[in-house]
């Protein structure tokens, strides 16, 4: 029997990457594409190669690092922004309590398994049953990691073809609308939810008219956070909620 | 904005998606149900949030000129179209912003 502490045996880590590199694979493509995009992005907004990288390694939110673009060219609005980062990202409380459980002994990476938590990696983590042989601590964390390296790759890569397209391509920050607005689409299918898509579109429109470009996002937030709770009984009606994991 | 400001902005963002990723991993009981609010908000916040997203996406678009919102409107219809119908996300991003970059750069200049 050997001796050697199981978390540092060579052959556990790498059976442990050969089970959840393949799970990565539909990751690496979706995030080497709308990576490079995302660094393409900034970098037509006219920020450096090191604004769309940082933010891919440090903040590591798709649709959250594509905001801080256009946030950065407005005024300072420390409020707004911490607001809108926790509206965008809330979805991440319940990808918590839904791997509470999976995620329980995992030792020093659970720091973090926690901090790169984002949709994609919970998605797998969350789906796969590990099988016995086969370490769970570091089979979350390679799915973990290579999902961010994609993700930090494809935004360095854009960025870096950034220089040679040129901050003069107009419209490439379209991307960032097309994309919501295709998850936008995907979202409404799995939960058929018209009644929140409507108070997600007119809460913000009537925001922006009242308040105006500037001041328009926090009252939004509350806005819509204040239609979905007091119209509650008629959004769920007919409706149960999804079963607690 | 300042460079100081840019940091503090972009701290915030760390901020708010690590608490939103830590919370439940501090706060969760586990042998208590998740309360009412949190999983209903969990169940209906999400659609609202990305349409909340698109709006602002869009909120430079203006009515009485036709190049500040036919592209717009043609390159969010076709995205929508096409993930309706085709369900690749990689494909309707595509379409939908080349399109928007042909209407924005050669035709509606």
């Amino acid at each position: 029997m050997k001796t050697n502490d199981k978390h540092t045996n060579k052959h556990v880590i790498l059976n442990a990457f050969k089970s959840a590199f393949p799970y990565t694979l539909p990751i690496m493509a979706s995030f080497f594409c709308l990576g490079s995009a995302y660094g393409i992005y900034m970098k037509s907004l006219g920020f450096s190669f090191w604004y769309p990288v940082i933010n891919a390694i440090v903040i590591f939110g798709g649709s959250l690092e594509f905001v801080v673009g256009t946030m950065l060219l407005a005024p300072f609005a420390p409020l707004a922004s911490f607001s809108v980062a926790l509206v965008i990202q809330l979805r991440h409380l319940f990808y918590g309590i839904s791997l509470f459980d999976k995620y329980k002994n995992m030792g020093w990476k659970k720091p973090y398994l926690i901090y790169a938590l984002c949709d994609e990696t919970f998605s797998i983590n969350c789906a796969v049953e590990v099988p016995d042989d086969i370490d769970k601590s570091w089979f979350y964390f390679f799915v973990s990691i290579l999902n961010q390296m994609y993700w930090v790759i494809g935004a360095s890569f854009g960025a870096l073809m950034g220089n040679f397209i040129g901050e003069d391509v107009k419209g490439i920050d379209f991307v960032m609308t097309s994309m919501f607005v295709a998850i936008f689409v995907e979202q409404l299918r799995k939960d058929k939810l018209i009644s929140s898509a409507l108070i997600g579109i007119l809460v913000p429109i009537m925001s922006l008219i009242v308040f105006g470009v500037d001041n328009y996002m926090v009252p939004s937030i509350v806005g819509m956070l204040v239609f979905l709770l007091v119209f509650k009984k008629i959004i769920m009606k007919g409706r149960s909620l999804p079963y607690e994991s | 904005m300042s460079l100081s400001q840019q940091i503090i902005t972009i701290a915030l963002c760390v901020l708010g998606t690590q608490i939103t990723r830590s919370l439940p991993f501090i706060l969760v009981n586990p042998n208590k149900p998740t309360p009412m609010i949190l999983r209903y908000l969990g169940y209906v916040l999400p659609t609202a949030i990305f349409g909340f997203l698109i709006v602002m996406c869009l909120k430079g678009v203006s009515i009485d000129t036709a190049s500040k919102w036919i592209p717009e409107l043609v390159g969010v219809s076709l995205t929508a179209i096409l993930q309706f119908y085709k369900k690749n996300m990689l494909l309707s991003i595509l379409i939908g912003t080349v399109v928007y970059m042909i209407l924005v750069n050669l035709v509606f200049i």
